[in-house]
């Protein structure tokens, strides 16, 4: 049972980052209909952007504190969100019109771009990530082993979860962002600048990238150029597990492979974990395509 | 093109390919292996041409097949123990095609889900069945798991090379331009009017799967045999990408400029490295000026790309929309 409990809070911890950047795969692919190949790669420059703002941080604020975090954590969620914004303006907006093949192998090079500059500019080894936040083991309860890192990646995922909700459900930008999704021909009639709210949903999607980027720094110290590949394939095997296009069955999907990958992790067959989020992808596109939350979509002739 | 003259020109590109590997028998240049890259990277090219520039789907898990491919001929050549060298070349022709139908195999459980998905959705899911074929052999401990395997002959020399990609593009080009070949380019060009002149859009995309995966899985039996070690990293989702890449600057189902990017992309990255050990340029006093082409080539390889799709999305050497269909 302990063994259990143990295994679920750090599947929860995992998940709740795999949500985060499923959270952007899903924002873009029911705007734009494609797959933002380049996501997981933005979610590699949130933690290397971290690792960068830290020492700089560090000199007007206590670095182990939980308001360097958060500075630096704002900071990394806004070079993001801009360079999200930059991917989007100068590679995917020439191409909208275009064949989706050609979003998609741009894409391709992007995600290429990133990993290999990454590995021009921040070098090819893994960098050790500093001591962001303060962090103690809390074993007291039962022989449960709790890192407060876990519990403060579970609380920063939730909190960014709600602001997602009120920008999406009670801001006019998130309700024009819903009514793209929705149809972006009629969405464009009823005057809304179709754009600004692309821009805006990259930027979004991009700062929770980063977000992630920072939280997973946190719980597995280490980051380098190709740190992005892995989880962002997960992620998109969550959004579609959750059902591509839905806020809330990204976040559940990106629990629910978290969890499954750290039970699979921890048992005896450790050595396929990289292979479940992908069984899981196959699996849920053969028997309900549309995920577990998602509506069915009829091909019109 | 004239598909008249094909087979003699089978025959010739056989033959030549026959007396330059006599020609060139105790060669151990550092090109001719390259060149052995060369071969091997057109029949993968090729036969994902069929998949994705003919058939019109998107698979990125060629490297997958070419997995399976270069496992199985390894596992069984490493079985041959002889010293005759016509005994070789039989075991090694019988491994390469039992690799390319084990992959042919692994082809068709891929082509299965196609049934139902299309686009980013057909990317990503062949994507996956490529991770998952690289995590199945990291946990078979006995062909070595993630330490890799060796592969005791180097059998593969030009003949094998160039002699298959021959036979590749004479077969995948004989089977688009047949009658039964059409169905592809129309399930390409409408799905659903295909399907209503009575062409099976699925029995199409299952074959052109299929198809492309026994092509892929012999080019693994000779990638194996000619790197004498392999390695599950090797098959990554990174090398699917890159055979992506020549089909697409090559122009997606056009077979002769796919075949042109297949040689201009692995001759540029070992040209680039080249240019990189140039210790000296006239009129420049800096030692090895062009270093830094080495570790940019990569970064100027993906922008390349980008910059490709912005504005050539047809492909380099697409100068018309397709040819001849």
């Amino acid at each position: 049972m302990t063994e259990f409990l143990q295994q679920l809070i750090n599947g929860l911890a995992f998940g709740s980052i795999l949500a985060l950047i499923a959270l952007g795969y899903t924002m873009v692919y029911g705007i734009l209909r494609f797959i933002n190949f380049a996501h997981g790669d933005v979610f590699m420059i949130g933690a290397f952007a971290g690792l960068y703002l830290t020492p700089k941080v560090a000199t007007f604020l206590p670095t182990p504190s939980i308001w360097a975090g958060l500075v630096v954590m704002a900071g990394a969620m806004a070079i993001c969100a801009v360079l999200g914004i930059l991917i989007e303006r100068f590679a995917y907006r020439p191409l909208r019109r275009s064949p989706k093949l050609a979003v998609l192998i741009t894409a391709i090079g992007i995600s290429l771009f990133l990993e290999y500059a990454g590995q021009k500019f921040f070098g090819a080894a893994p960098r050790a990530f500093p001591k962001l936040i303060p962090s103690a083991h809390i074993t007291q309860i039962s022989g449960l082993s709790i890192d407060s890192n876990q519990i403060v990646v579970l609380a920063v995922t939730i909190l960014l979860l709600i602001v997602l909700r009120f920008i999406v459900l009670k801001t006019k930008i998130g309700m024009a962002m819903r009514a793209l999704s929705f149809n972006p021909e009629a969405a464009a009639l009823m005057g809304v600048n179709t754009d600004v709210v692309i821009s805006f949903t990259f930027g979004l999607g991009s700062a929770l990238a980063a977000g992630g980027g920072i939280l997973f720094a946190v719980l597995y110290p280490a980051v380098d150029p190709l740190m992005g590949v892995l989880p962002g394939l997960k992620a998109f095997c969550a959004a579609v597990l959750g059902g591509i296009g839905n806020l809330p069955g990204a976040a559940l999907g990106g629990l629910i492979i978290g969890i499954v990958e750290t039970f699979v992790a921890g048992s005896k067959y450790s050595t396929w974990r990289d292979a479940i989020a992908f069984a899981i992808l196959i699996l849920i596109l053969l028997v309900k395509p549309s995920g577990l939350l998602g509506k069915k979509e009829i091909e019109k002739v | 093109m004239k598909f008249n003259h094909a087979r003699t020109y089978l025959l010739a590109a056989l033959a030549f390919c026959f007396v330059v590997s006599l020609l060139l028998k105790n060669n151990q240049s550092y090109w001719l292996y390259v060149s052995y890259d060369i071969g091997i990277n057109i029949i993968l090219a090729v036969s994902l041409n069929l998949i994705n520039g003919y058939t019109g789907q998107f698979s990125l898990g060629h490297a997958g097949f070419m997995a399976v491919g270069a496992y199985t001929a390894a596992v069984i050549t490493n079985q041959f123990t002889g010293s005759s060298d016509a005994l070789g070349n039989a075991v090694f022709l019988g491994a390469l095609v039992a690799g390319g139908l084990l992959a042919a195999v692994a082809g068709l459980l891929v082509g299965i889900p196609t049934l139902r998905l299309r686009g980013d959705y057909l990317a990503i899911v062949t994507l996956g069945f490529g991770e998952i074929i690289r995590v199945i052999i990291q946990n078979m401990d006995s062909i070595g798991g993630p330490r890799g395997y060796s592969v005791m002959h180097a059998w593969t020399n030009f003949f094998w090379a160039f002699g298959t990609a021959a036979v590749t593009i004479y077969v995948i080009v004989a089977l688009v331009h047949s009658t039964y070949g059409r169905g592809f380019i129309a399930v390409q060009d409408d799905e659903i009017a295909a399907a209503a002149v009575g062409i099976n859009p699925t029995k199409y995309k299952v074959t052109a799967f299929v198809v492309g995966a026994f092509f892929a899985g012999i080019a693994g039996g000779l990638y194996a045999h000619a790197k004498e070690f392999i390695s599950p990293d090797g098959f990554g989702f990174m090398k699917s990408i890159e055979i992506v890449v020549m089909v697409i600057l090559g122009g997606m189902g056009n077979t002769p400029g796919v075949v042109l990017a297949a040689i201009l992309l692995t001759l540029l990255p070992e040209g680039l490295r080249n240019l990189g050990d140039v210790a000296h340029l006239p009129g420049i006093s800096a030692d090895h000026p062009l270093s830094w082409v080495k570790d940019t080539r990569m970064v100027i390889y993906s922008l390349l790309l980008v910059v490709l799709m912005l504005t050539r999305p047809q492909g380099l050497f697409a100068f018309k929309k397709r040819i001849n269909a």
